[in-house]
This record gives C-alpha cells, sequence and structure tokens, in this order.
C-alpha cells in the first residue's frame, strides 16, 4: 500500500464521519441554526471552541514559526491562549447573561444605536472573511497535493464541503462535527511529537524531553544547550534569545490578546451552552483542549529543527532524503549550489557581511515554465533549479517555507506511513473546522444583523435563516475567488490588520460595554471610530504603502499597533462620553442586569 | 431581587476578576517578556530550560488553563452564596 493510498483511506473515513455527523444534527429552526438549540454540554462545546479556535494556520505554521525564532514566537504562544482568559473572565459570561446571538446585537442594544451596530458588523465582516480566505487556501493546498489537482479545483473542492455542513446545518451540525475534528486534530499533533521526543530526547512526552536531555548523540547534554549550539555554529542567533525588542514583544502581545478576546467566531460558541455557569465550565474545557496542542507546538518547532538540521547540512545532494525532493517537486523547499561542490550547506545570517541568509534574488522561489528547455529546469545532479538569480552575499543554500516544519516533520524521523495519513486528515479538519465556525458569523452577521436589524425589520423567522444560507454561499464564492486568487502576500498580511481591528474595536468597546454603566453612544462610537482609523491608517502606511520601518512609532511593528489603537479607543470614549448625556434608565438597568449570573434563559436571537 | 445583595456579588466577583487578571498579568507579560533576562539568570531552571524562557513557551499556557479552573469554581461558588445558582 503506498502513501497516496493510506491519505484516501484516512481522509475518507474523517470526511464519511463528519457529514455522517451534520446530516444527523442539521439544524430546523433559527434558534438551531443559531445556537444550536442552547443545550450543549459543557464539555462538548470546549472542544467544539478549541476546533473553531485552531485554524490551519496554527496548526501548520505555529511549530514553523516556533522552529524559525525561538523566544520571539512565544508572543503567538502568549497572546493566543492569554486572549482567551480575558475573553473569559471579562466578556463572555455576561454576553451570554444578555442572551442575543451575536456581538453586533449586544453593541447596538447597548449603545442603543443602529450606527454602532452598523460599525460592529462591518468590522465583523471584514474579521471573518480575512480569516476564511486563508482556511479556503489551506483546504486547496492540501487537497491539490493530495489528488493531484490544481490549487483552484482544490480549493472548490472544499468550499463545497464546508458549504454543505455549515450552510445547511447551522450551528447544530457545525458544533457536533467540531467535536470530531478535534479529535483528529489532536491525535495527528500529539502523534509524531510522541514519536520524536523518543527518538531524540528518550523522553515519551514531548514537554519533558523538551527541558530533558538530548540524548541522540554520544554525548548527552541539555536539549536547549544543543540547540543553542547548533544555532550559533550555523550562524544564526541563540534558540532561547530574541531578536525583538521589548516593548515590540509586550505590545504584540497584548494585541493578540486583546484581538483575540474580541473575536466574533469564538464569542457566539458560548450561546450554544445552558447557563452562565455552563459557560465557565465550558471555557476551561476549551482552554485545556487549546493548551494541548500548543503546548506541544514549542516541542514540535525545536525538534524539527534539530531533526532538519541533522538531515540536510553539509549532506551531498545525491544522498539526501527522498522526502527532500518531494518536498523541493512542490516548491516548499529548494537548494541553490552556490558554491558548486553538490552538498546542501544551511548557514544563518552572521555567516555574511550584511547580515543576511537568503538564498536567492526575490521572496519566494520561482521556477521556469514547464516547457522550458531540460537544462534549465533540471541541474546535473537532478535539483530542480529556480528561475531567481542566487543571491551570491551569503553562503546559505537552502530554502523552505515554515510550513513544512509541520508536515516534513514525520519523513525527518522517519515515522510510519499511517502518521503521515493522520497528519494530513488533521490540517483538513483544522481548515474546515475554522472555515465553518467563521462561515456561521458571516451569515448570521448579514441575515441577522443587516437584514434583519438595520435594512428590513420586518423578517420572519424562515427568511432569515433563507437569508443566511444565501449569505453563507455567497461569502463562500468570495472566499473561494480569493483563495484561488490570493493578492500576493496579502493573506499574511490581513492576519495583523483582523487581530489590530479586533483590538482596537470590539474588545474595549464590549469591555467598556459590560463594565461601565456611565458609558453612552456619543462616547463608544467615537471611541471605536477613532481607533480603528487610527489602527488601519497604521497599518496600510507601513504594510502597504511605502512606510519604512525607522518610522515606527515608539519602534512598535504594525503587529503591535491594535494595542496602541485600543488604548486611544479607551481614552476617547471616556472623554467624550464624561461630556455628553447619561446613556437612558433602561440601558443602565440592562447593564445591571447582565451582572446577575442567574436567568440567563436560552440565548435568542430577537 | 434586593439590590444589596445584588450588590455584594457584584462586589466580591469583581474582586475575584481583579485577582485572577493580576496572576495573568505577572506569568505572561511579567514573567515571560518584562523580567525575562533577570529570570533566565537568576530563577531556579525549570528542568534544563531557563525560567524566563520556559515560562513564555509553556509555564504561561498552563498556567492560564489554571486560572480559568479556579475561576469557573470560585465564580459557580459565589453565585451559590448569594443565591444564584442555577443547580439542577
Amino acid at each position: 500500500m503506498t502513501q497516496d493510498h493510506l491519505n484516501f483511506i484516512f481522509i475518507g473515513l474523517s470526511f464519511a464521519l463528519y457529514i455522517c455527523i451534520a446530516v444527523k444534527s442539521r439544524a430546523g429552526s433559527t434558534k438551531e441554526y443559531y445556537t444550536a438549540g442552547g443545550g450543549v454540554s459543557p464539555l462538548a462545546n470546549g472542544m467544539a471552541t478549541a476546533a473553531d479556535w485552531m485554524s490551519a494556520a496554527t496548526f501548520i505554521s505555529m511549530a514553523g514559526t516556533v522552529a524559525m525564532s525561538g523566544y520571539d514566537a512565544s508572543r503567538f504562544l502568549m497572546g493566543w491562549t492569554g486572549g482567551f482568559v480575558l475573553l473569559t473572565i471579562l466578556m463572555v459570561p455576561y454576553l451570554r447573561k444578555f442572551g442575543k446571538a451575536t456581538v453586533p446585537d449586544f453593541i447596538g442594544d447597548r449603545y442603543y444605536s443602529k450606527l454602532a451596530r452598523g460599525v460592529a458588523v462591518v468590522c465583523a465582516i471584514f474579521i471573518c472573511m480575512t480569516y476564511i480566505m486563508g482556511q479556503m487556501r489551506g483546504v486547496g493546498v492540501v487537497f491539490s497535493q493530495l489528488f493531484g489537482i490544481g490549487i483552484p479545483a482544490g480549493v472548490l473542492a472544499g468550499a463545497s464541503i464546508v458549504f454543505f455542513y455549515a450552510g445547511l446545518g447551522g450551528m447544530k451540525g457545525i458544533t457536533y462535527t467540531q467535536v470530531a475534528q478535534y479529535c483528529v486534530m489532536a491525535f495527528a499533533y500529539t502523534i509524531p511529537a510522541i514519536f520524536i521526543a523518543m527518538a531524540l530526547t528518550g523522553n515519551v512526552i514531548p514537554q519533558l524531553g523538551l527541558i530533558g536531555n538530548y540524548t541522540a548523540d554520544a554525548e548527552v547534554i541539555p536539549f536547549f544547550e544543543k540547540l543553542n549550539n547548533i544555532n550559533l555554529e550555523l550562524g544564526f542567533q541563540e534558540f532561547t534569545a530574541g531578536k525583538l525588542s521589548k516593548i515590540n514583544m509586550f505590545c504584540i502581545t497584548a494585541a493578540l490578546m486583546c484581538g483575540t478576546a474580541g473575536l466574533p467566531h469564538v464569542i457566539v460558541r458560548f450561546f450554544t451552552v445552558k447557563n452562565v455557569g455552563a459557560v465557565r465550565k465550558s471555557a476551561c474545557w476549551t482552554l485545556l483542549f487549546i493548551a494541548v496542542i500548543y503546548l506541544t507546538a514549542p516541542a514540535i518547532g525545536a525538534f524539527s529543527r534539530v531533526n532538519l538540521i541533522n538531515n540536510l547540512h553539509q549532506t551531498s545532494y545525491t544522498k539526501a532524503p527522498a522526502w527532500f525532493k518531494d518536498f523541493e517537486a512542490t516548491g516548499q523547499m529548494a537548494w541553490v549550489d552556490k558554491n558548486n561542490d553538490g552538498v546542501i550547506q544551511y548557514f544563518g545570517p552572521a555567516k555574511s557581511e550584511i547580515g543576511s541568509n537568503s538564498v536567492f534574488q526575490g521572496k519566494a522561489p520561482a521556477y521556469p515554465v514547464y516547457d522550458a528547455p531540460v537544462e534549465q529546469r533540471i541541474g546535473s545532479l537532478g535539483q530542480r533549479l529556480l528561475a531567481n538569480k542566487g543571491d551570491n552575499s551569503n553562503p546559505n543554500e537552502l530554502w523552505f517555507g515554515n510550513d513544512i516544519m509541520v508536515m516534513a516533520n514525520p519523513h525527518m524521523a522517519g515515522l510510519p506511513m499511517w502518521v503521515i495519513s493522520l497528519l494530513m486528515a488533521g490540517c483538513i479538519a483544522a481548515a474546515l473546522s475554522t472555515a465553518a465556525g467563521l462561515l456561521l458569523v458571516l451569515s448570521t452577521s448579514i441575515s441577522h444583523d443587516l437584514m434583519k436589524k438595520i435594512i428590513k425589520p420586518d423578517l420572519s423567522d424562515r427568511e432569515e435563516v433563507r437569508y443566511a444560507r444565501f449569505a453563507s454561499f455567497i461569502a463562500l464564492v468570495v472566499a473561494a475567488y480569493f483563495g484561488i486568487n490570493p493578492p500576493s502576500a496579502f493573506i499574511a498580511k490581513t492576519v495583523a490588520f483582523a487581530f489590530g481591528l479586533a483590538a482596537s474595536s470590539f474588545f474595549p468597546t464590549l469591555l467598556i460595554g459590560i463594565f461601565s454603566k456611565r458609558m453612552n453612544r456619543e462616547g463608544a462610537i467615537a471611541g471605536m471610530l477613532c481607533g480603528i482609523s487610527f489602527t488601519i491608517g497604521y497599518i496600510v502606511y507601513f504594510q502597504f504603502l511605502d512606510g519604512h520601518a525607522d518610522q515606527y512609532f515608539l519602534g512598535i511593528s504594525p503587529e503591535g499597533i491594535g494595542f496602541v489603537g485600543m488604548l486611544i479607543n479607551f481614552g476617547v470614549a471616556f472623554l467624550v462620553s464624561a461630556f455628553t448625556p447619561e446613556p437612558p434608565q433602561k440601558v443602565q438597568d440592562m447593564v445591571e442586569n447582565i451582572h446577575i449570573p442567574s436567568g440567563s434563559g436560552e440565548a435568542s436571537h430577537h | 431581587m434586593n439590590d444589596d445583595h445584588a450588590q455584594a456579588h457584584r462586589q466580591a466577583c469583581l474582586k475575584l476578576v481583579l485577582g485572577l487578571l493580576a496572576i495573568w498579568f505577572s506569568v505572561s507579560f511579567g514573567c515571560g517578556i518584562l523580567f525575562r533576562e533577570w529570570l533566565d539568570a537568576n530563577a531556579p531552571q525549570v528542568g534544563n530550560a531557563p525560567f524566563g524562557f520556559w515560562m513564555a513557551q509553556q509555564g504561561a499556557v498552563i498556567c492560564f488553563v489554571l486560572l480559568l479552573l479556579v475561576y469557573a469554581v470560585l465564580m459557580n461558588r459565589l453565585d451559590t452564596k448569594h443565591g444564584y445558582s442555577e443547580a439542577k
């Protein structure tokens, strides 16, 4: 049996399971469509939320980021999990008590204003859209590798599967499918890590191996010492040291945390459980399930870096392992033989005078067209040649994308074929579960917040669900379009955008809405607009126009600027509300009431 | 519902939340970022990893899970004490 057959079997089985669950638990009413009827158990909701939370990017790239940047990657590890703590203790129980099905709903009612609701709807749609594009791309890439079809066909296949069970099944269908998807993801992520930890450190538990000794050589030394030595020897900085400045690290972590706490697709998940007490339990489960993967990622990252260097550095190309050639063929790794010795060398920036270790000119590898003469495509040793010119300012010859760390990990460690198939299935589960959750928020934002509450208030229940399904179809078409034609590096850049926007808009507005009775409509709207426009302006200037890193405000990169935007939002909101009239008594009573945990009833969308 | 009662409940909740947030801040921003170098050099190592580095990569996440556990237990207990429980 070949690897391909096994992949088909694993992915086919997991799909059969998802679709089975989706059909069994499809939604019948609007209540089931939006909140799964409100009776999901805390444990099941915890798993589903964890699956929803962990996107394909987290699943594939996070370990790679740790491998490449060591300590600096902690900003993602702490940022995303720490944000979940904020979400749980400051937001979700109160919003659940308030009892409306969407975030713009709360903002619209709390600030008694259609304008505030409108701003919130636009932000929600933008944040979800940004995310879902990346997911569709991820599904497309995996499918195209798997079935040997083009990426466009892969994206379309992924989109139709997501539409089938998210658009039709609603929240209820999604929730139970995500439970299954979490299980697949958790196994797919931890099993390779355990095998590798045993091989490198002799410890079964990856997290303990990481802080233990490196035992694969004759000489036993602490694992981190081994890693630091390798890094220094090859001209990289120490693994445990960071490159980012302290203030930048602080702001990026804070922006990621606050952004996470304002992500609408995670907040709505908690409307599916019975009451406020259950919300708290469910959040605790969720973070536990997330931690299983987040605590494994640093171990995978560190182990795979050692493995990669051991496998490839100073290895002659003809003796390089087969998986290297596979990744070369898909364009995820590349080798440029600068010194013509036929041996792969991997070096860091410290080995050159100008402090760079770029292998070729330009950011991504480009290849000659497929009907180019064979001597332009294939080198003398059989390696794949690039169309880019080599960068001869430094001796580094090996290029690879961050994403391969997780995917190549089992190959590097020589693990059995079924582990690789499981990993493929896990990767697809991660992309599908997040895409489905996002799609649901997008469709409810459009059908409920935009159509029913702003444009056409006399919409009936049945019509609303029809609009929601229609909206999810449109949203998918747009997402698939951008998945097939990504505006170059646009998706990676817009992630900073999504978090910055969530941190500078939803987080402060929700927070004051919950904890301050005095905050009024004028303050909230002025705060949101100032925070958002500052953040958008800063990111656009530095990411899309010609802003240069020297001009950074206090040295804060666009990734972390959402934190400053959030402070501006808070400041403006309090200032403006101090000079404008108090909110009506009804709203003040409502704020009083959401702090009383009992009597939350079922989440409704009326 | 009695207003004083609601007020007392709210105060107690707020105190708990602020306490947890203080821990949240010190384990992540404190140990992992602001005082990392000092802790790497002076605090005892975790296994073979420097303390500050380990907190940033693993310790903070573990603390977060424990924080939410404490939150769920203590908040639900507070609700019961003030008569807001919805135990079945």
